[in-house]
């Protein structure tokens, strides 16, 4: 496929604006541009005809089963778009008088609500722009309120060492160190190693549950119990609320801090990588520290004084909380957790069927996401993870995700969501079979896959050695 | 696996020369193996301080970072700025590719002999 | 009740029993505490089918105004965006899609974020582009944090910035315990002499431009300054003006930061937005974020994939220096798509616009009484004039004529002017401010 800087000819162009009705005037010399930026000159024919080449190799929800593990593909509905581009939602300037826009403060305080009371939370911000975003944000509450309390003390935070990398990350950008707690035989939490990580210099425990390896951690009241008689406080990753929205609320699991993945659990698109959205929920002893956007506040006047900043400017990605409130009315009281239990049953179904051809990280009940390990497959055919994934895509699935959780090795992790049917997770299961066989009778081909799709096996070594992260201009 | 008899190890995999008063570090042929193709490394800066088993550098692969862990204590006196360009070197001849050379040194008693080393990696495989 | 199962009743029921197992609750039993199993739900009202829950969610967008005339900046901009831009995002295939992290099945959007690269970096002048952050202020927070040393970590940042920025760059460094200092004004301006003789621990120096009140500054000489103190030079920038005016690159700075929501992207209260950053090839290796990269398949043909991962979090964790995971990949190939349709000479042309459009406004405002220019500096599209009234009778005055007035600064106003603003228009307006301060 050509870039877009190799169909770009000098001259071409669209015309989007009107001559000047101003008088002239022109920019102080020391001001202006020397050098003009070499953007692409085309008309729009070809940058349609370059888009549409670039959509064919794309591959969405709308193209097939996507079981990626922790990413909840599930399928984002029209409606969502149809109102996210109604014009009294995107025609609207963030600064606009409180009163002209008492329906962007609607759709706010109706989520918020509903976002509450869906996780049993007391308050909630939506500025964090993703869900790393909130966890940047909802550390920095904990450590907001600590400080309010002059316990200075306490600077670690407890992770699980099956937790997604953006927990330790975030802890670090908060100024905590990181307590690994490790992961017992059924890969839930340690709690002797709990016990003896808890002292009075823990400011929290992040946690999500169910946990990145799909199981639901019975031991949850006490984990979150013993982290709040040393004086902690409790965070839950939200990312695997699909599991058990309308079924289980995190705060009646004693935490007092969480984030929501809205591209994940509320069906707004993921966009190749955003814009997602990750409110923030907090019970009522953090809520005075939420964060506020300076500008925004003014215009309301008055800051909030307790607030612990800000992780952005104004109030968050809006349109993404529109598209997530659209979901949630739609499915209401009922249809919350007949989409968590349908999510928790497919996975259960599609792993009851796989069982006996790969072996299970865990072999007992999943919520909605399930872990395959190829580690002993690995040992006697030479055949890893990354070669079933690669060979999955001939077959026009989309792989599971890949060598995630860290505690488990060669690991597949498998996620269908509520929103595939039945010949979909048949139709997988039997690709799936079909690969283990090959790999009996013929481990050495697995090799080499994928073979039908436009590119295969790209020299990830050298695109880190000698990083080309621009196109260049002189070769042209 | 290549293991020089002339150098001594340390369990986290790194090797130590000792050649007129100063020390040169590196990593094993085993540990180049594990990591696979190095694609970058973070070196530290001359005059930093090495403490024994801590981390005072580490190599990343495509897809992992690891950790090079001080088998000694002591003072950087120079880095091997060749591998800022070609970490590859590293996994072509581990041995050759020192990453740090080091004054002041200490700790040097409980490193292992090459037998010792070739023991616990054959037990780790 | 609204629902996207495809799977019925019967189908669930054989689904169960294929597992061994009766009710949907019968898989939670097993594992979760009795006390915390809700019995029936969470207490909110009852789903809705698709036509309701348009009419409800249009009830909400109706009690918003959408104003005719837009006069107001400050951070969100009212600019044209061509008609192809949205037919592009629009895409299931673009839109629904994941993380690229399959190059095999996602060159399109990989090569599309490589293009988005590219465009960024000819737009500032400098070497090397993430794939974005979340907006104009995390990336600046996010930049200065590129900039810590062993033992430089002090932050200057210009108190003439974007008031939400300054305070997002200062939530991040109270977040990592990193030295925080706001940069003296007068009249406007940075104060060149409080950059004088900066400490040595000094890690960077901070300036938006155009600035909060539309005024260039001196940033060359701020550059300048900032490198005799061994520290690194950071811009802020407003990418429409990079059409004609000198970019950061050009003016020596090593990385710049910028919003992007003025390139296709509607003003949408505040978001999805897009962070833009660009740095000098040697700070590559410290930028947050994902990366594409170009290297070739095992055939040998081009290929895109992400690269420089070791910097993240999933491979990183706790020594990763940033957390970001999600980014903003549709509003950066939304700005890719938005500048692709503009080309150079038309981004020149829209910058054009703005800055006589602005100009001529100030002229006419600085004709009626008591709507003179607050400072003398050279501005872009924005600037800030007294007002001869209450600023906020001034404001709901405008507003309920239609237009949104310049923004409320204390009792002044500050005043943006972009290229869907003619000069009939701003005739019309002017006569109108006559009318509302009884000129």
């Amino acid at each position: 496929m050509k870039l877009i800087f190799e169909r770009s000819v000098s001259g071409r162009r669209t015309f989007q604006m009107p001559m000047s009705s101003f008088p002239r005037k022109e920019l102080p010399k020391e001001l202006a541009r020397q050098t003009p930026p070499r953007l692409p000159e085309m008309s729009e024919v070809a940058i349609s005809r370059h888009y549409t080449q670039l959509a064919k190799q794309a591959f969405g929800v709308n193209n097939g089963f996507y079981p990626l593990g922790s990413c909840t593909m599930k399928y984002n509905p029209r409606i969502n778009e149809a109102v996210a581009a109604l014009t009294g939602f995107t025609k609207i300037h963030p600064l606009q008088p409180q009163e002209t826009v008492r329906g962007c403060h609607e759709v706010l305080d109706t989520a918020r609500e509903l976002l509450c009371e869906i996780t049993g939370m007391d308050d909630m911000t939506f500025q964090p722009a993703a869900g790393a975003h909130g966890e940047f944000a909802g550390l920095l509450l904990i450590k907001k309120y600590h400080e309010s309390r002059g316990d200075t003390k306490r600077t670690r935070v407890l992770v699980p060492d099956s937790a997604h990398g953006t927990n330790p990350a975030s802890a670090s950008m908060v100024g905590y160190t990181v307590t690994h707690i490790p992961s017992d035989s059924e890969g839930c939490v340690d709690l002797e190693a709990l016990r003896s990580a808890l002292d009075d210099t823990v400011a929290g425990l992040m946690l999500t549950n169910p946990n990145t390896v799909g199981i639901f951690d019975r031991n949850i009241l006490e984990i979150t119990r013993l982290v709040h008689d040393a004086g902690g406080l409790n965070y839950y990753d939200g990312a695997n609320l699909n599991a058990i929205m309308g079924w289980v609320r995190p705060g009646d699991m004693g935490f007092d801090v969480i984030h929501l993945n809205l591209h994940k659990t509320f069906s707004t698109p993921h966009g190749g990588g955003g814009p997602g959205s990750g409110p923030v929920g907090c019970k009522n002893i953090l809520k005075e520290f939420l964060p506020a956007s300076y500008m925004g506040e003014r215009i309301k006047k008055g800051e909030k004084p307790r607030s612990f900043g800000q992780v952005r400017s104004f109030y968050g990605n809006f349109l993404v909380v529109v598209r997530a409130l659209t979901y949630i009315l739609t499915l209401g009281k009922e249809g919350l957790p007949q989409a968590s239990g349908m999510a928790v049953l497919n996975a259960n179904y599609m792993m009851s069927k796989l069982k006996h051809a790969y072996p299970l990280a865990y072999d007992r009940i999943c919520m909605h996401e399930f872990v395959l390990t190829l580690e002993k497959i690995k040992k006697e055919t030479g055949v890893s993870a990354l070669d079933v994934a690669k060979c999955l895509l001939d077959h026009g699935i989309h792989p599971p995700t890949m060598y995630f959780p860290l505690v488990v090795n060669e690991a597949l992790m498998v996620e269908p969501t509520e929103t595939e049917n039945r010949e979909t997770l048949d139709a997988a299961v039997e690709a799936f079979l079909k690969i283990k066989r090959q790999i009996e009778d013929n481990p050495q081909s697995l090799r080499g896959y994928p073979v039908t799709t436009p590119i295969s096996r790209p020299d990830e070594v050298n695109a880190a050695r000698n990083p080309v992260v621009r196109y260049d201009f002189s070769q042209a | 696996m290549n293991i020089p008899k002339n150098l001594r190890y340390a369990a986290s995999h790194e090797w130590v020369l000792e050649k007129n008063g100063e020390v040169i570090i590196g990593i094993t042929d085993f540990a180049q193996k594990e990591l696979g193709d190095l694609v970058f490394i973070n070196l530290p800066n001359v005059d930093d301080e090495l403490v024994k088993d801590e981390a005072f550098a580490d190599v990343e692969s495509v897809k992992a970072v690891s950790d090079i862990i001080s088998p000694v204590n002591g003072v950087i006196s120079q880095v091997n700025e060749a591998l800022l360009d070609a970490p590859e070197l590293i996994n072509e001849d581990a041995y050759s590719a020192w990453i740090v050379k080091a004054k002041s040194v200490s700790g040097l008693d409980n490193l292992m002999s090459a037998e010792q080393y070739e023991e616990l990696i054959s037990k780790e495989a | 009740m609204g629902s996207y199962l495809p799977s019925t009743p019967s189908e669930q029921q054989e689904m169960l029993e294929a597992i061994g197992l009766g009710h949907l609750r019968d898989l939670y039993t097993p594992d979760v505490p009795a006390s915390v199993l809700l019995e029936d739900s969470v207490n909110i009202p009852s789903g809705l089918p698709e036509m309701s829950v348009r009419a409800r969610m249009e009830k909400m967008a109706s009690k918003n105004t959408v104003f005719g005339t837009v006069l107001r900046g400050a951070g969100s901009y009212n600019h044209h965006i061509p008609a192809i831009v949205n037919t592009v995002t629009s895409r299931e295939e673009f839109l629904t899609t994941y993380t690229p992290y399959q190059p095999e099945i996602s060159q399109g959007v990989l090569q599309s974020i490589f293009e988005y690269q590219t465009m960024m970096a000819e737009l500032t002048g400098l070497d090397v582009s993430n794939a974005s952050v979340y907006d104009g202020a995390s990336a600046a927070a996010e930049a200065v944090m590129m900039t810590q040393t062993r033992s430089r970590s002090r932050v200057y940042v210009a108190s003439t910035a974007h008031p939400d920025v300054i305070r997002t760059i200062k939530t991040y460094c109270w977040g990592r315990g990193v030295p925080f200092c706001e940069i003296h004004q007068n009249d406007g301006l940075l104060d060149l002499d409080a950059l004088r003789d900066l400490p040595k621990d000094t890690a960077c120096v901070y300036v938006q431009q155009p600035n909060f009140y539309g005024l260039f500054e001196q940033a060359e000489g701020i550059a300048e300054l900032t490198h005799e103190a061994g520290a690194k030079a950071v811009m802020g920038f407003y990418p429409i003006s990079l059409g004609i005016c000198k970019s950061p690159g050009e003016m020596g700075f090593d990385i710049a930061v910028g919003e992007g929501q003025p390139l296709g992207l509607p003003m949408s209260w505040g978001g999805p937005y897009l962070g833009i950053m660009t740095a000098r090839k040697e700070l590559m290796r410290m930028l947050p974020g994902r990366i594409v990269g170009e290297t070739k398949d095992s055939k040998g043909r081009r290929a895109y994939v992400l690269t420089l991962q070791a910097r993240e979090q999933h491979i990183r964790r706790e020594k990763a220096s940033s957390n970001i995971c999600t980014n903003q990949a549709l509003c950066a190939m939304t700005a890719a798509v938005y500048l692709a349709a503009m080309g150079p000479d038309g981004l020149a042309e829209v910058a054009q616009l703005c800055y006589e459009g602005a100009h001529y406004f100030s002229e006419e405002l600085g004709k009626l009484k008591g709507f003179g220019r607050v400072h003398k500096a050279e501005f872009f599209n924005e600037f800030m004039t007294y007002c001869p009234m209450d600023v906020r009778l001034f404001e709901l005055e405008m507003a309920r004529r239609g237009i949104l007035c310049g923004l409320a600064v204390d009792d002044k106003l500050l005043w943006c002017v972009t290229e869907k603003v003619d000069k009939q228009e701003i005739d019309d307006v002017i006569a109108i401010i006559k009318e509302v301060c009884g000129q």
